[in-house]
């Protein structure tokens, strides 16, 4: 078992659009609970529109806060998924099972395992015990 | 020492035609036991080197095959002992160590599992989550044994472009957990459609360029019609796979008189048809005939059967072009698209009258992804010529000669042009 999220990316439309999409939920609801019940569903959510997005880096001490997601591009994050599944034949099969992926599109990342975070870093040279994979994820 | 060849020849004989006969065979179940690409590819490639330096202190095995696959495990095994970044580490460790205990009697792995690994890898190199170019990088790789250095002259890229390609598909293989496995029945079609596309690729990126090193470009077609027999081979059940086979192989057959001495194309009418390999036609003539009797139509056995049509018949005007419209009709409704159309109008032009080919042909100037398509511009002035519109043929010469870039023919459309009535 693997797992993977599943980040949907959609276009923002206007209102009557978005009521549109609003009118899949009844499809969602019987997606999320065969997920759930096949054992697969790790964790959704979903994310309020990208104009309520604040992006926060900071730079030579300064803290810079920009309104808005980090890209500007036509299709925004939107929400996600995190599934266990056998592989990633099996994530791309769920991945095309949404409705968002009919209009939006579902980028499929495996997702890195604590002890596979830990390994990667040690291994460049990063110090710390064998617990911090608790603390870590 | 008997005989007269040198024994260090005779070891680099065997060494090289272990790498060519076995290498993929002991790489994909490999691939299997350790579960890891890389790993696997590295095990292997230590074990071809190890095999020299024994080969030459101890002798040729009896069995070349089954040295290098105890090889290849044991370097396996070292590796994973030395490597601590990999993950799953205990586990594989453990299984390749239980197969090395439990193959100190020669159980063989039988046909099928052997077949399967292969069918594994393929599908695999060829899987839809990794970009087309790193499909058949990895797929040449893989199966066929080339080097990176070989891949990047046969697809004109820098070296060091050509290993990033492989190894980021290898990472994204390891990270991704993209599986080893054949696809289950319902995903089967789709994804045997894939491979054989990529085939097909390899194949055409070796016989349509001129440019580039030649050697390695034919080595490509080699390799592409050796990966189309290992389908065969493996999958015997698919007409497609048989239909795409007789394809290459037609094409192939010709690669001798497709370009002249000067390096110039020759188009299939003015081919020296004694420089066509008649075994090979007929080969592939036999082997279209074993896809046509799966009753499975599709697009490579009617790509087949009209190129087998147009060689069989003695010259153009021979030709039965009212066959070869059906077929690009039935073509064309498998897989509509506009150059297959084109190629009906100019077939229904030839068999049935330039104004029936015509009639197909000027829906098709209106289309914006033929706009700048020069074979579109010259049928419709050959099409317009014969049909005695002289003005109107000489307008569209000028449009197939403002479009095309290469010299011969440029030379070739002016010809055509100043020959009007």
């Amino acid at each position: 078992m693997s797992q993977y999220m599943l980040l949907v990316y959609e276009e923002e439309l206007d209102e009557a659009g978005q009521a549109e999409r609003e009118k899949t939920l009844p499809m969602l609801v019987e997606l999320h609970a065969g997920l759930r019940e096949a054992g697969l569903l790790v964790g959704v959510q979903r994310l309020h529109s990208s104009g309520s997005a604040t992006s926060v880096r900071v730079r030579d001490a300064e803290t810079e806060i920009t309104d808005g997601p980090f890209a500007v591009t036509k299709e925004v994050l939107a929400g996600y998924y995190i599934l266990d599944c056998a592989d990633l034949d099996e994530a791309i099969r769920q991945a095309a099972r949404m409705p968002m992926a009919r209009w939006g599109t579902v980028e499929v990342r495996p997702v890195m395992a604590p002890d596979e975070w830990l390994r990667v870093s040690r291994q460049a040279g990063a110090d710390v015990p064998d617990e911090a994979v608790n603390d870590l994820a | 020492m008997s005989g007269g060849t040198d024994p260090a020849d005779h070891v680099s004989a065997e060494v090289t035609r272990a790498f060519r006969d076995e290498r993929a065979i002991v790489l994909a179940t490999l691939i299997r036991q350790a579960g890891d690409f890389q790993l696997a590819e590295d095990a292997v490639q230590d074990a071809f080197e190890a095999a020299v330096t024994a080969w030459r202190r101890d002798g040729v095995p009896a069995n070349p095959g089954a040295w290098i696959t105890t090889a290849a495990r044991r370097r396996a095994i070292d590796r994973l002992r030395r490597n601590r970044s990999v993950a799953d580490r205990a586990e594989r460790l453990a299984e390749l160590t239980r197969l090395e205990t439990q193959h100190e009697k020669p159980s063989v792995d039988d046909e099928s599992t052997i077949v399967d690994d292969r069918l594994r890898l393929i599908f695999t190199c060829c899987h839809p989550a990794l970009a087309m170019p790193a499909r058949v990088a990895l797929t040449l790789r893989a199966l066929g044994g080339l080097t990176t250095g070989e891949l990047a002259r046969a697809f004109l890229v820098a070296e060091p472009t050509m290993g990033k390609r492989i190894v980021r598909a290898k990472r994204k293989i390891a990270d991704a957990h993209i599986p080893y496995r054949v696809p289950a029945d319902e995903e089967l079609p789709d994804r045997l459609r894939g491979v054989l596309r990529v085939v097909y690729l390899i194949f055409n990126e070796g016989y349509a360029a001129t440019e580039g090193d030649r050697l390695v470009r034919e080595e490509l077609c080699d390799e592409a019609i050796r990966l189309g027999e290992l389908l065969t081979r493996l999958m015997p059940d698919d007409a497609e796979v048989w239909g795409l086979l007789a394809l290459m192989l037609l094409h192939d057959a010709r690669r001798a008189a497709r370009v002249d001495p000067s390096g110039r194309y020759v188009a299939l009418d003015e081919q020296d048809r004694s420089l066509w390999d008649q075994d090979r036609i007929l080969d592939a003539l036999a082997k279209l005939e074993r896809a046509v009797r799966l009753r499975q139509p599709g697009e490579y056995q009617l790509q087949a059967a009209i190129t087998a049509l147009q060689i069989e018949a003695p010259d153009a005007e021979a030709t039965d072009w009212a066959q070869i419209a059906e077929l690009f009709g039935a073509l064309a409704a498998l897989n509509p698209s506009p150059v297959v159309e084109l190629n009906r109008a100019v077939a229904v032009g030839l068999a049935s009258g330039p104004a029936a080919g015509l009639a197909l042909l000027e829906p098709l100037l209106g289309d914006s992804a033929l706009e700048r398509y020069q074979p579109l511009h010259a049928a419709h002035a050959e099409l317009l010529s014969r049909a005695g519109d002289a003005e109107g043929a000489a307008g569209a010469y000028q449009r197939a000669i403002a479009l095309t870039a290469n010299a011969v023919e440029r030379a070739e459309l002016e010809r055509r042009m100043g020959a009007l009535g």
